[in-house]
């Protein structure tokens, strides 16, 4: 009995010891956790890539990452395993907004400072966290309208009526709520726009390509169609071309989307999609900026948006498409 | 008589490999992580504190697993009582002591429907509890797509009340005190999980649903009531579930559709590597536990490593799953032979 005893704790151990460990700590490194929601997208994939590329030993810090897969508990997990690592900071992109007072508030009891990436939570006591880093949604969809205008002036058609429709992302969702608000500013301030309609794609190419079907089914006459992401833009671009109309830089319609992924590019670089606008993913830098901040004492900003920038089809997309991260 | 003894024995033999194996991991976890603090108090108690719900409902799982039964429901019954919790409390209004028992209740229902189903009508466990998955998880989604926030006090005062315990505190680099402490779910699933030993080991009812799992026609023979004793279990299991769906909740504080997805499988994976047979008849809340503890170390190793994908949890699991399913069926054969 002895023996197989000692046998199977052989074996044990060296299936245990099989696992690639490294394990040293460097004392003059800012160390890092960062609580990742998952790898659900391209999108998350260049965060991630962005936070691994940023926090490097050469820049003096060490990055502990931890992939939640989509799972709060081992958010929750994660945290306190960071917790018990004393690291320096921790980052979290948080997979929902809600139920994080209790592991916060371990992180507050260790006096470690916890900065939010991408997604906001929903605490009841916000010094909970020192800030958030993210996208301004609100921005994106005032860009995007004030593209348009400007669009429309060059093309001599400042002074037309206008009709517009928003294929929708999914409702409630934060880049939803951001985006619609933010067009509607614009649309607001031209008296000859008018918004036809707006529904809910949500998200989804399937859902865009029916939305856009229903649309021009109804409205005889629709000038532009703002898609609230990338992948409703080409269901929609699909829907307008089976119903024998032409979309893009050369066509009757002018389509414009949000994300600026890579299949938006050669979306645009095929002539269907006018114009996309980023929702940047690249928060690395601007969170080692911060915690640079914090190390030299000083204060920050509870609310901190990455620069996002815009791609339309004059600008040497296949340059740009060659270069980016997602 | 004899015969009894030794199948203990292969029984107590199993649960000393898997306390030993989890010892030896986390001793490792000590060595290779020691600069990291991997052997702090905390660092162990957070393993309780993360896993308190799976540890009630691993015991749970155990409990219909020992019958030769299985419930793969478990996981979509937390979510739901999540949800419920976070419903009756936040859009509701209902007192957070109510909210609780409601939802005890509601387990106590589930698990009485599932186990009069698989006990009195006779249907497959898997398909019964595959169908309560499924409602328990729809269920959840039609009282609100949204996420709720719990933000009753006297739920997160439960949910935060750190009982701090009077030794290991140090100094962190910080300069703060940091002493260790635990949660009341930690306190909750402890005393449940020697409740559910004593239960499965002093009772009647405890003695026959090992009857029951190890050869239900013999169980018949003996005059045991088989129907009654599984609808037992079940409903046990049930509330079991309920409870563990509490303790999840109060360590996320939140109701939300996607939530404790494939839960079921890891209560499970606890029970088969704390030695529990799927075929019933061999089983252990203990051994659960530590199936439980070997996953949070698994979990607590990749975090700690810091560069690896967790998705090495799942595949190092897998391995020892492969490895007690191999071990035990190893012992069964020895058994089969040592009978002629």
């Amino acid at each position: 009995m002895n023996k197989k005893l000692v046998s199977v704790l052989a074996v044990s151990a060296m299936a245990v010891s099989m696992m690639p460990l490294s394990a040293f700590a460097e004392e003059d490194l800012i160390t890092v956790g960062y609580a990742q929601v998952g790898a659900e997208s391209d999108w998350r994939t260049a965060n991630t890539e962005s936070f691994k590329s940023t926090f490097t030993e050469e820049n003096g810090y060490k990055l502990i990452f931890d992939d939640a897969q989509q799972k709060q508990e081992n958010q929750i997990k994660a945290i306190r395993s960071f917790i018990q690592q004393e690291v320096d900071y921790i980052v979290v992109a948080p997979v929902v907004e809600t139920g994080w007072e209790t592991v916060l508030q371990e992180a507050a009891d260790a006096g470690i400072p916890v900065i939010l990436s991408d997604r906001m939570m929903d605490l009841a006591d916000d010094s909970l966290y020192t800030c958030w880093v993210g996208g301004n949604f609100i921005k994106e969809g005032e860009t995007c309208g004030n593209w348009i205008a400007d669009y429309l002036e060059a093309q001599g058609r400042g002074e037309e009526e206008i009709n517009l429709v928003t294929i929708q992302g999914t409702i409630g969702a934060s880049a939803q709520i951001g985006r619609t608000e933010g067009v509607g500013n614009i649309v607001a301030e031209h008296e000859n726009w008018t918004m036809l309609d707006m529904q809910s794609g949500e998200f989804t190419q399937a859902k865009g390509q029916e939305v856009m079907e229903s649309f021009l089914k109804s409205y005889d006459d629709i000038d532009v169609v703002i898609c609230e992401n990338d992948n409703e833009a080409f269901g929609a671009i699909d829907a307008i071309k089976a119903a024998g109309k032409t979309c893009g830089p050369d066509g009757d319609i002018i389509v414009v989307s949000f994300d600026s992924v890579k299949a938006a590019f050669d979306a645009m670089i095929a002539g269907d999609l006018n114009a996309t606008f980023e929702c940047n993913p690249l928060h690395g830098p601007r969170v080692a900026e911060i915690i640079q901040k914090l190390e030299a004492g000083e204060e920050v900003e509870k609310i901190q948006y990455v620069d996002e920038a815009y791609f339309d089809t004059s600008m040497d997309l296949e340059t740009i498409l060659a270069e980016r991260a997602y | 008589m004899k015969k009894e003894g030794r199948k203990l024995d292969g029984n107590s033999f199993l649960l000393v490999i898997t306390i030993a194996l989890f010892v030896v991991m986390y001793l490792v976890g000590i060595a290779l992580f020691k600069n990291q603090g991997f052997a702090k108090t905390q660092n162990f108690l957070n393993l309780f504190i993360s896993n308190a719900g799976l540890i009630v409902i691993a015991a749970g799982m155990t409990i219909v697993m020992i019958t030769g039964g299985i419930d793969i429901s478990v996981g979509s019954v937390v979510a739901m009582v999540c949800m419920v919790l976070a419903w009756t409390m936040e859009t509701a209004g209902w007192g957070a002591i109510q909210s609780a028992v409601f939802v005890l209740a509601l387990g106590v229902v589930f698990g009485f429907v599932q186990g009069w189903l698989v006990a009195y009508l006779k249907i497959q466990p898997f398909i019964v509890t595959l169908a309560g998955m499924f409602f328990a998880r729809g269920m959840t989604a039609v009282i609100s797509k949204e996420m709720i926030s719990i933000k009753n006090e006297t739920f997160l005062a439960w949910a935060q009340c750190k009982i701090y315990l009077p030794f290991g505190g140090y100094t962190n680099k910080k300069g703060m005190l940091i002493r260790p402490y635990i949660y009341p779910s930690v306190i909750i699933a402890l005393v449940v999980l020697v409740v559910i030993f004593i239960v499965l080991k002093y009772t009647k009812f405890g003695r026959s649903i090992y009857a029951i799992g190890g050869n239900e026609q013999s169980a018949l023979m003996m005059g045991l009531n088989v129907k009654r004793t599984k609808l037992k279990a079940y409903v046990l299991e049930g509330f079991l579930a309920s409870l563990g769906g509490f303790l999840f909740c109060l360590n996320t504080c939140s109701g939300f559709v996607e939530q404790a997805k494939g839960l079921e499988m890891d209560a499970i994976a606890s029970s088969v590597i704390g030695g529990t047979l799927l075929t019933g008849g061999v089983g252990n809340v203990i051994g659960s536990l530590f199936g439980v503890l070997i996953k949070g170390t698994i979990e607590a190793f990749i975090t700690f490593q810091g560069t690896l994908s967790s998705w090495w949890t799942r595949i190092t699991i897998a391995a020892m799953l492969c490895f007690f399913i191999v071990l035990q069926s190893v012992f069964a054969a020895a058994k089969e032979k040592n009978k002629k």
